[in-house]
């Protein structure tokens, strides 16, 4: 029985959908058309869906400046002058100018430092979630396939991840290491990450693995290779990108959580995470100088996140 | 919303004995769906009338609105999106569509119960059979947990449900197919109510069990003297019980008739098509007939009659005009009872 | 019944020893030595060093360090910390019942909150309150605790001066308010969308339709039919995350100065004290153990289709 107990709240929820309405309506809107596969189908739906467009164009603006940074501001992040005190108020009206945000405490372009910090963010999120997934499929296709006893060994590791708290576990591993690169990050969150990924994968093969068109290649002697590349891979690779999407958002959340806890990114490496934490001791006269890198991230996390359900509702066809 | 647990204090429409003439009647019944691809009209003015202890068979493929007609009887179409844009619906000659939804309410169940065709999914999978029935008695008639209970018990006995003391808890997924869909029979007639919709009651069933459970069902529609009005497109489910058949398409009745008389002597180039294409065992070898085409699209219906592409016999007049449901005569003229055909040629098509 | 109990409880076991053994060695292996911080800054001897690795056992293969760790463990023996001595088990005492005021008022708050809004919007979907509401849990969802934190902070404490900035009194619920909120948002966005779903979906069922050809008011279709179905997957969900609110209450009682676990254990982490950090995150995994025991249970009662195998 516990088969159906749900990893996280984002695979439950994919899981939950909803059908479409039955008799006549639904057996008249089918409209006689060509055959289109999930992908053409999905790409056709989130061309249209405003909400993806805009979390797309999001996503490709903060690429662009986690790519060139330099592109958008002339100001160096790491150039502080005390001259420039945190009182001063941000100049909305300059806009792309280093005070448009307004200073921190040592003086440093705000502006700058949210333009900067935008790559670790971003690093730290598609890295964790490239590997996360490469390594959780595997795993859980592995699992999910064999079954037997690879299977439960596999899921008794992953029931060990998982039973330890995500931000715990996270606090426990990097707090070992004295010098935090954006790779230690990134590979400590992939350590504790990869369960949700071989959950979703494990269910998703378990399924397909008795689906009709497996046991027919099966019984044609197709090679385990070709069954698992072929015909398992492509139809589980659905629930699990859009898990992986949504999650994307919840690295770069916890990236920042982490270096505001002093754990994560620290100086000189530009952080929003750590420009939160530093602008605690501001929170009171100032606070613009925390909020602004804190809607950094919040704003980075819901253009994933919508990015990631668009690309749910599209791929999903009992939400249709 | 005003919410009355029981229904008693309801002014009952249903206490006019006196009135006189069919149970139901549906009067020009037109039912549209507003959805993202345009407007759907799913029923384009439908009428038929049951009387208590007749059956009324509605015959048609999926998508010619019989199911939909069935739920704008049962109140229980989804609205939005659906629409009834114009139509009476009269139950013992009351206007049930002019009703508030708590006389509606009062009505569904007590008077008018539906049975449908899926009984796994249309039974709630996370109470108990027992709890299903009961509630039936303890919402309409107020009855205790206590009563309401044994009325289950018995009725899963009168629907033959074997150890129905022993299994009233049971839920859903513990029955097998048949059996579940007499506790559906049950649920629907629980109240002894005077009209029962069944919507492709067997449809889901083994052949032997569809067999039992329509017997079921005809026996104890006999035994309460109910109306019945049986949803299906299986022709040999109507032979043996129905009296009157309609046969729906597209939104509309393109025939109605005795029932033996639509077998032998059908009016509509669509019924002699769908008889054409049941296999005989004396035509063993021939090619099966089967009706070309598709089913119309429903927010693009065809102009004229709506079976046209696919009539055999359709001329140019079928492109333009929407042919009436024509009173059916003998050559000679004389009226045959009950039968009408929409049909621009129905004379040609019972006659030549 | 009580067989399945007795037998999740013994595939518990692997599963709690591996995660405390994980969580060992990632304290132990990992660089950062607790007599090292023990020893600060200043010059130290590196056979004074050794002897006293030697004394704590902190030389020994990590397997052996762990094995005695466990035992004492069964013993209820928490170990002392190395560098204050105090008994761990006293911190623990301290520190535990205040985090679980915490995370129980927090919890309190996701479910009433989080399922209630669910219900308003998965009741009506698509309309103008379900998408209203949806964005909100979007935003919600997208806010790291720590940014809801302080805007909070800020605007409660420092523009409207209607709470303390932080906790004084972790027994008063009127100081443990604005923490409980800031803990269980991310959870009640997460619950909200969760009962969203499944309502709306379960409102199309083929039960439902059942349920009202039945003549039933809408109160009972609504409260009966529909609910028993839809809240299946929020239990469960509810169930996997006390454990993710204990772990989020190290942030929270970070920004408000609440003296609980995660406050310990986040001073226990800088000081490399293994033994506290361990000592509580064990707890932390018994808890959200027994947490997915209990809504295993819990789903068998709620959905009869599931058996216990």
């Amino acid at each position: 029985m516990p088969e159906k107990t749900a990893a996280t709240a984002v695979s439950a929820e994919t899981e939950a959908g909803a059908t479409a309405p039955d008799d006549a309506p639904a057996a008249v809107t089918a409209k006689p058309e060509k055959a289109r596969s999930l992908w053409s189908d999905a790409w056709g739906d989130l061309r249209r869906n405003p909400l993806f467009l805009i979390s797309a164009g999001l996503i490709l603006v903060l690429l662009a400046i986690s790519a060139f940074p330099g592109l958008f501001t002339s100001a160096s992040p790491r150039d502080a002058d005390l001259a420039n005190h945190y009182l001063q108020h941000p100049n909305w009206g300059h806009f792309f100018a280093p005070d448009w945000f307004g200073y921190d405490g040592q003086g440093r372009s705000i502006y700058a430092r949210v333009i900067y910090g935008a790559r670790a963010s971003i690093m730290v999120g598609v890295g964790v979630t490239a590997l996360v997934t490469i390594i959780g499929t595997i795993i859980g296709m592995a699992a999910g396939y064999f079954g037997g006893l690879t299977d439960s060994l596999l899921s008794r590791v992953t029931d060990i991840f998982m039973g330890i708290p995500f931000l715990l576990g996270a606090l426990v591993v990097l707090t070992g290491f004295e010098n935090r690169s954006i790779w230690v990050v990134i590979l400590a969150l992939v350590f504790l990450g990869w369960t949700v990924i071989a959950r979703v994968a494990r269910g998703a093969v378990i399924n397909i693995k008795q689906a009709d068109y497996v046991v027919a290649a099966k019984a044609l002697g197709a090679s385990t290779s070709r069954i698992l590349l072929r015909h398992v891979l492509p139809n589980a690779l659905a629930p699990i990108i859009v898990v992986a999407t949504i999650a994307l958002g919840g690295y770069i959340a916890a990236e920042a959580t982490l270096s505001f806890l002093g754990v994560g990114l620290a100086e000189p490496t530009v952080s929003w995470g750590v420009d939160v934490s530093s602008g605690r001791e501001q929170l009171r006269n100032a606070p613009h100088v925390l909020i602004i890198p804190s809607v950094m991230v919040s704003i980075t996390v819901l253009a994933f996140l919508m990015f990631g359900d668009a690309v749910r509702n599209a791929l999903d066809p009992k939400l249709r | 919303m005003t919410i009355i647990e029981t229904t008693a204090d309801v002014p009952a429409p249903r206490g006019d004995r006196q009135h006189e003439g069919p149970l139901l009647e549906v009067r020009d019944l037109h039912v549209e769906f507003h959805t993202r691809d345009g407007v759907t009209k799913a029923v384009n003015g439908v009428n038929y009338s049951v009387s208590a202890g007749e059956t009324l068979a509605v015959l048609g493929e999926s998508g010619s609105g019989k199911s939909v007609t069935a739920q704008a009887v049962m109140g229980i179409l989804d609205m939005p999106p659906g629409r009834i844009p114009k139509g009476e619906i009269l139950f013992r000659g009351q206007d049930m569509l002019r009703m508030s939804a708590e006389e509606r309410r009062a009505l569904r169940g007590r008077k008018i119960a539906m049975i449908f065709q899926d009984a796994l999914s249309s039974l709630n999978p996370v109470l108990s059979v027992g709890y299903q029935l009961g509630e039936m008695f303890r919402v309409h008639e107020g009855l205790s947990k206590k009563e309401a209970k044994a009325k289950a018990i018995e009725l899963m006995d009168k629907v033959k449900i074997p150890a129905a003391a022993a299994r009233v808890g049971d839920y859903p997924h513990q029955f097998s197919g048949g059996m579940r869909q007499r506790i559906m029979i049950a649920m629907a007639l629980a109240l002894e109510p005077d009209l029962i919709i069944a919507d492709e009651p067997t449809t889901a069933l083994d052949v032997t069990v569809q067999a039992q459970v329509m017997d079921l069902l005809a026996e104890l529609q006999a035994e309460y003297n109910m109306g019945l009005i049986l949803i299906t497109h299986d022709l040999g489910v109507v032979a043996d019980v129905a009296d009157r058949i309609a046969v729906m398409y597209a939104g509309r009745i393109v025939e109605t008739a005795p029932v033996h008389e639509l077998y032998q002597r059908p009016a509509h180039p669509y019924t002699r098509g769908l008889l054409d294409s049941i296999p005989r065992l004396d035509q063993k070898g021939e090619e099966l007939y089967a009706i070309k085409g598709l089913p119309p699209n429903l927010t693009r219906i065809p102009t004229g009659c709506a079976f046209n592409p696919r009539c055999p016999k359709a001329g140019d007049v079928c492109r333009t005009d929407v042919p009436a449901l024509h009173q059916v005569t003998e050559q000679d003229g004389t009226e045959l009872p009950g039968r009408g055909s929409a049909c621009h040629f129905w004379k040609e098509t019972i006659h030549g | 019944m009580g067989r399945y109990v007795a037998r999740r409880l013994l595939q518990m076991i692997p599963v709690f020893i591996g995660s405390t053994f994980l969580i060992f060695a990632m304290m132990y292996a990992l660089p950062g030595d607790p007599v090292r911080a023990l020893m600060g800054d200043q010059a130290f001897d590196p056979a004074v060093l050794e002897a006293k690795r030697h004394e704590l056992g902190l030389d020994l293969p990590l397997w052996q360090q762990y094995v005695n760790y466990f035992t004492g463990l069964l013993q209820g023996d928490f170990g002392t910390e190395i560098g204050s001595g105090r008994p761990i088990s006293e911190i623990i005492a301290h520190a535990f019942p205040v985090s679980v005021r915490l995370t129980l008022f927090a919890f309190t708050f996701t479910v009433i909150v989080g399922i209630g809004l669910g219900i308003v919007a998965g009741l009506r979907p698509e309309s103008v309150r379900d998408r209203g509401l949806l964005g909100l849990t979007l935003v919600l969802i997208s806010m790291p605790s720590f940014v809801l934190g302080y805007l909070m902070q800020y605007l409660f404490a420092f523009q409207l001066g209607l709470t303390t900035p932080t906790v004084q009194d972790s027994e008063s619920f009127g100081d443990l308010f604005l923490p409980a909120i800031v803990l269980g948002s991310l959870s009640l966005a997460y619950v909200a969308r969760l009962t969203r779903t499944s309502i709306a979906e379960n409102l199309r069922a083929d039960y439902m339709r059942t349920a009202v050809a039945k003549g039933l008011p809408r109160r009972r279709i609504v409260g009966v039919h529909l609910m028993r179905n839809s809240l299946v997957p929020v239990v469960t969900f509810l169930g996997t995350d006390i454990g993710n609110l204990m772990a989020g209450a190290i942030v929270t009682e970070g920004i408000f100065n609440v003296q609980g676990v995660g406050d310990a254990i986040y001073e226990a982490l800088f000081r490399r004290e293994g033994a506290t950090v361990v000592g509580i995150a064990s707890l932390i995994v018994l808890v959200y153990l027994l947490a997915s025991l209990l809504v295993d249970l819990l789903y068998a009662v709620l959905d009869p289709r599931i058996r216990y195998a």
